[in-house]
Order: C-alpha cells, then sequence, then structure tokens
C-alpha cells in the first residue's frame, strides 16, 4: 500500500539532492538543474497532499509552481548567457567582482 | 507472475518511478559532464510525471511534460551549445572543503523534515471525485483544475502570467548584446 508518507519522503530526498547539489558543485549551469530538482520536490508535495485530501486546489498550485519554475530557469539561463559573454566562465566562483 | 503484476501495479509503477527520480537527481550532481547532467535531470522530469499519473493528477503530469521536457530541457541543452561548455576551462567537479558543509545540511534537513514526516499518525487517503469532478458532475482531472484555476484562482493566475512575461522581457535584456560593444566591433570592421 502506498500511502502520501511515501510521496512524501520521495520528495523529502528529492529536495535534499537538491540541496547538497547546490552547496557542492559550483557549475552554474548544473545549480540551476539542482534548484529544479527542488521545486521537483516541492511539486510532488502539492500533488501528494491534493490526493490526500481530495482537493484540487493543490494541484492548481502545481500549475503556478511548474510556471514559476520555467520563469526561473528562463532568468538563469539568460544570465549564464551574460556571465560567460563577460568571463567566459560558468564558474560561480570567478563570478566574484562584488567581493569586497 | 501477471496476476501478481497486476494486484500491485501501483506500488510497482511507484517504486521503478522513485528509483528513477532518485537516480536522476545523483546524476544530477555526479556527473561531470553538463549535457549528461542535462539529460540525467530529464529522466527525473519523466519519472515524476509518471508519480503525478499515479496520484489522479494526468492533467499535472502532460504539463510536467510538456513544459520540462518539451522547454526547460530544451532551454538547458539550447544554453550549452550557446555557451559551447567544452571550450571552457575544464571544471574541478567538487568543491572539497564544502563537502562537510553539504553533508551536514543536508542531514539537518532530512532529519527535520523526516521526524515531522513519521511523527504524524498515518490518516486514510479521502475520496478522489474531487479531482475529477465540477460540480458533482463527473467530466476529468483536466476540467476540474480548469474550473477552480479560472474561478476561484483567477487573479493568482493573471499575477503568474505577468510573471512570465517579465521573465521573458528580462531574458531577452539580458541575452541582448551591449550596444556599446556593437558599435565597437561595425568601428573595428569599419
Amino acid at each position: 500500500m502506498i500511502t502520501i508518507t511515501h510521496y512524501l519522503a520521495l520528495s523529502l530526498v528529492l529536495f535534499t539532492l537538491g540541496v547538497v547539489g547546490m552547496v557542492i558543485r559550483r557549475n552554474f549551469i548544473t545549480l540551476l538543474m539542482c534548484v529544479e530538482l527542488i521545486i521537483n520536490g516541492a511539486t510532488i508535495n502539492f500533488i501528494a497532499y491534493a490526493r490526500h485530501l481530495g482537493d484540487v486546489t493543490g494541484q492548481v498550485f502545481a500549475v503556478f509552481l511548474i510556471t514559476i519554475a520555467a520563469a526561473e530557469a528562463a532568468i538563469g539561463l539568460g544570465i549564464i548567457v551574460a556571465l560567460v559573454r563577460l568571463k567566459q566562465t560558468v564558474q560561480l566562483d570567478q563570478a566574484n567582482v562584488m567581493r569586497g | 507472475m501477471l496476476d501478481w503484476m497486476v494486484a500491485n501495479v501501483v506500488p510497482i509503477v511507484f517504486y521503478t518511478a522513485a528509483v528513477l527520480v532518485v537516480a536522476g537527481a545523483a546524476g544530477v550532481i555526479w556527473f561531470r559532464n553538463p549535457v549528461h547532467a542535462a539529460l540525467s535531470l530529464l529522466a527525473t522530469f519523466l519519472a515524476v510525471a509518471g508519480l503525478f499519473v499515479l496520484q489522479h493528477a494526468e492533467f499535472i503530469a502532460a504539463v510536467q511534460i510538456v513544459v520540462y521536457a518539451g522547454g526547460v530541457m530544451v532551454l538547458f541543452l539550447f544554453v550549452m551549445m550557446l555557451v559551447n561548455v567544452r571550450t571552457l576551462p575544464r571544471e574541478y567537479q567538487y568543491v572539497r572543503s564544502l563537502l562537510p558543509v553539504a553533508v551536514v545540511t543536508g542531514g539537518f534537513l532530512a532529519a527535520v523534515v523526516a521526524a515531522g514526516l513519521f511523527a504524524r499518525a498515518r490518516l486514510g487517503a479521502a475520496e478522489t471525485t474531487a479531482l475529477t469532478a465540477v460540480e458533482g458532475e463527473l467530466l476529468g482531472n483536466t476540467e476540474a483544475v480548469g474550473w477552480v484555476l479560472y474561478r476561484d484562482f483567477l487573479l493568482p493566475f493573471e499575477v503568474v502570467s505577468l510573471v512570465l512575461l517579465v521573465a521573458m522581457l528580462g531574458a531577452i535584456v539580458m541575452g541582448r548584446r551591449d550596444r556599446r560593444e556593437e558599435d565597437a566591433g561595425e568601428e573595428v570592421r569599419a
């Protein structure tokens, strides 16, 4: 029997993997992918609770979440293109112009 | 064998998708080549869409495939092509000094959420009729989502579309070449 706990545990694993990836990787592109992992984990949570409570509102919020994730990806990749044009790198610690 | 599979179709699909999700997510962190990481991420997206189907969210599953696998993934691969990752200086994969920080952060996060998760008694799931019905009439998941989205959440929906517009404008502005840079290039050519 698959209960909501299974889904919440899976979304927890996905979220944690995303956070760990954001901490240890320094490639900007990989970092954006980790953000997508985190947002996907949150979406699984919304969908699991929509099913659990028998309320479609959770699914509506999942739609919003996916939209925001797409917007975030577009902006982030725009930043990557600008960064590469400026510094010829996607390593985040090379982008240290504002370091005091 | 077949009878067993039919009887246990939900756990089989769930655990297959769950393994794919976790393996794909681990691959995103693991692979050095960003293209491999992106394809690994694609596996995660598709498996998550499968989980949505299990959870009576067929419309969201379709949106997930169209937007993530179709849109976001193409965007990622396009930028990698544009940037041409291979010509860039070789990346060191991990920041070694941050590895303990990552383990502590991830472990703490997992422990806190897991404690909250398993401390609660298991509750039975509600009926699924609300996920497929509009005002008592059984239509489908897409109709149910559309009904709530355009009636109860019309204002948030419009705000989100505005956010998308702003993001699009921002991406265009950032992707454009600097005006002075362009002029300088032309002068050099002349």
